[in-house]
């Protein structure tokens, strides 16, 4: 895992100093509201509902021990006990205190975190795939080009006051677990025709009100010209980039009223322009250096099969259950990447308590090599777990609640804070979110289900990312009630789509019900066990799964 | 209002002119960048940019500019940070180049790296103002248009590369 050395501590200190500077002209009465706020929200301070929220950055979903002790530590500190993971990877804290905020964002900076750049134009924490390091299908870690550009995007003076917010995600494997072309860019590390790696390069992917798909403006580049055509691109896009109407402002607009051609072609004349001293210059030896931090850990050797593994699980149908659901293949024999499902039944998707982070950070140090990441879809997974610990890992999860074995199935759904908490909602997300899981709380029949993705969205921004949900829900208002819009057929991975919207908007009361219809509707309809949702959908189109949303019981 | 150049404030003779206004001197007008290109080449040295403004445009007459003014309606509008840019860096100017307009604190550190040297702050404490955004930060990534030396250039001359290993 990186580690900040005494550049990347100095620049996190000073943006601290900074914000505490701030925070107190806000508090004296120097600073109005107004002028506060273009601060507050570029240290990731957004005023919500009640209270303040501070969203903090996990940069591509890393974490160590000491990180996820920091966070419990804020959380039973500063705020009610306990944090919530979102789908960037990141996590927010919903009752800190304004005055408290600069000594959360110093304590933050004690383990080499900080909240800078988790809001406001300018580009966002850089996201990528939770089995980065892990998987046995990635051509290389990417975590490395991640943290590169998190160095190079961090108080970019140019790129600072963007149109709109800015995202970027970058994969690895050819099965794209970071929503790479649902990004305003998406770099998926790939190889060229003579074997060298560098990256394809996708732009005007997004959610929001105007989905999009990404398109491919460059089937390869080179790593050492990488920075350079991002550069490129944020140039072309914060100079021609709409900033008339906050709706139209994110590069998808650009790229699509432009055309992904004209689009390209504008990059490349703005790359090509490009002097020698204005390329930026990344040397070999600190790209080696950053990469040296992501080596694999020490795996010992270990057989592929774990006889203790077996026995336990035999004895017991609840680790059974888990291991079978929540484990994802690794690429060492003897080890496996665990899920740490943030679903339970009725709680809040992506909530987790002080003492739950502090059970898995004791994990993660005891069996896991000291590697946590936060998954997208708003879990946690531990990538590195020797298989022989899994029963005891499985012990302490359970005692801590966290246990539940429904990871990338239908009640590991994706969901926003909504109504809860988010003055721009128009619905709830998290009480129908759990409305919805009630349907699958028979684990067998959610087994048998098999992988489905329900996301929910309290309003059309997105949050919940709801488009790409194999089963999307968006909250929407009508006439003062919550109404919820049903969409199907979104997908985030390497075949990427938006969601096709099925017809009226239902009530929140008959959500769980409708969606309990299509899915009985699918399971008569699927070839076979092994024909998920998503592809049955594909195979026969919206009607037979419109007709049973709207059937009456 | 405070004009601020090399951390002290300054005063300057020129003014803007609007493109109906006549200038006694147009040494001493600052003018807009249709009125500059319209007039050719060898008519005005001082022009304010806009941020719908194409800074390239400037291109056939950097050499004879000296003051270059670029105009921030509204700190959302970051435009003219790129224009800044690529004043500095891909046509080489060389001469003031000036923030007006909503000039606010908190941006001054990010224009100063896009090549900006001089700030016309609407506030008797611009002077203040300006010092302590411009000490804020000691460290930076990027490589940008001013003369900072970046962390990535810092690191590789701190360290030699055969001792990079040790340091983790
Ligand atoms: S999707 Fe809407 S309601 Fe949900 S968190 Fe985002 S802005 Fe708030």
């Amino acid at each position: 895992m990186y580690r900040y050395d005494e550049f990347d501590e100095a620049l996190v200190r000073e943006r601290a100093a900074q914000f505490r500077g701030q925070v107190a002209r806000r508090l004296s009465g120097a600073l109005k509201e107004d002028a506060f706020k273009p601060l507050r929200l570029m240290n990731g301070v957004y005023l919500q509902l009640h209270a303040y929220m501070l969203r903090v950055a996990i940069p591509y979903g890393q974490l160590d021990p000491a990180k996820l002790r920091q966070l419990a530590m804020i959380a039973d500190r500063y705020d009610k006990g306990y944090g919530h993971f979102t789908t960037r990877q990141n996590i927010q804290y919903n009752w800190i205190r304004l005055a408290d905020m600069p000594d959360v964002l110093d304590a933050l900076a004690d383990v080499e975190m900080h909240a800078i750049q988790t809001s406001g134009n300018c580009i966002r924490n850089v996201t990528s795939d939770h089995l980065a390091g892990a998987a046995a299908d990635e051509i290389e870690d990417p975590r490395p080009w991640c943290e590169i550009i998190r160095q190079w995007s961090t108080l970019h003076p140019e790129f600072s006051f963007l149109p709109r917010k800015f995202k970027i995600a970058v994969t690895a494997a050819e099965t794209d677990r970071a929503a790479v072309r649902v990004h305003d860019i998406g770099l998926h590390i790939r190889r060229n025709g003579d074997g060298e790696i560098g990256f394809e390069v996708i732009v005007g992917g997004g959610q929001g009100r105007t989905p999009h798909v990404g398109v491919t403006i460059r089937d390869w580049i080179a790593k050492a010209e990488l920075l350079s055509y991002l550069e490129a691109i944020m140039r072309v896009y914060n100079r021609f980039g709409r900033r008339d109407n906050k709706y139209k402002a994110r590069i998808k607009i650009l790229v699509n009223e432009l055309g992904p051609e004209a689009f390209a072609e504008a990059v490349d004349t703005e790359y090509a322009a490009q002097g020698v001293h204005e390329a930026v210059l990344l040397p070999q030896g600190e790209i080696d250096r950053i990469t040296e931090y992501f080596a694999s850990p020490d795996l010992p050797e270990r057989p592929a099969r774990s006889v203790t593994f077996e026995a336990a699980r035999a004895a017991d149908p609840a680790l059974d259950r888990w291991a079978r659901v929540n484990l994802r293949r690794h690429r060492t024999p003897g080890y496996t990447s665990a899920y740490i499902s943030l679903k339970s039944q009725g709680e809040a998707p992506g909530d987790m308590t002080g003492d739950q982070m502090r059970v898995a950070a004791d994990i993660a140090e005891q069996f896991g090599f000291g590697d946590i990441r936060v998954a997208h879809e708003q879990d946690l997974v531990l990538p590195h777990l020797a298989i022989d610990d899994l029963p005891e890992v499985h012990r302490r999860l359970r005692d801590a609640g966290l246990a539940a074995s429904n990871a990338g199935l239908a009640s590991d759904l994706i969901a926003c804070p909504g109504l809860d908490y988010c003055n721009l909602s128009n619905a709830r997300s998290i009480s129908v979110g759990n409305a919805i899981q009630a349907v699958f709380e028979d684990p067998e029949f959610e087994e048998r289900v098999g992988p489905l993705h329900i996301n929910i969205s309290g309003c059309i921004n997105a949050c919940g990312h709801h488009h790409v949900g194999h089963i999307g829900v968006l909250g929407v208002d009508k006439k003062g009630e919550e109404y919820y819009q049903i969409t199907f057929g979104g997908r985030a991975d390497e075949k990427a789509a938006i969601g096709d919207i099925i017809g009226p908007a239902l009530k929140g009361d008959d959500v769980a019900p409708a969606l309990r219809r299509v899915i009985a509707a699918y399971l008569d309809l699927r070839k076979g066990p092994g024909e998920k949702f998503i592809d049955a959908y594909t195979r026969l189109g919206p009607a037979p799964f419109k007709e049973a949303l709207y059937a009456v019981d | 209002m405070p004009l601020i150049k090399g951390g002290a404030p300054v005063s300057c003779s020129r003014r803007f002119f609007a493109d109906e206004e006549t200038p006694p001197d147009p040494n001493d007008a600052i003018v807009s960048l249709g009125r500059l290109v319209a007039a050719g080449g060898d008519v005005f040295r001082s022009v304010r940019l806009m941020p719908a403004d194409d800074p390239l445009a400037l291109a056939p007459h950097i050499r004879r500019l000296d003051l270059i003014e670029i105009a921030f309606p509204g700190f959302r509008d970051g435009r003219g940070f790129s224009a800044a840019q690529l004043l500095r860096r891909r046509l080489g100017y060389t001469g003031e180049l000036r923030a007006v307009g909503q000039v606010l604190r908190d941006q001054v550190f990010f224009m100063a790296r896009s090549g900006f040297d001089a700030f016309l702050i609407d506030d008797p404490h611009a002077e203040e103002i300006v010092a302590a955004a411009l000490s804020e930060f000691t460290v930076a990534y990027q490589s940008a248009a001013d003369d900072t030396r970046t962390i990535w250039e810092r690191r590789w001359n701190a360290r030699p590369a055969h001792t990079r290993r040790d340091d983790r």
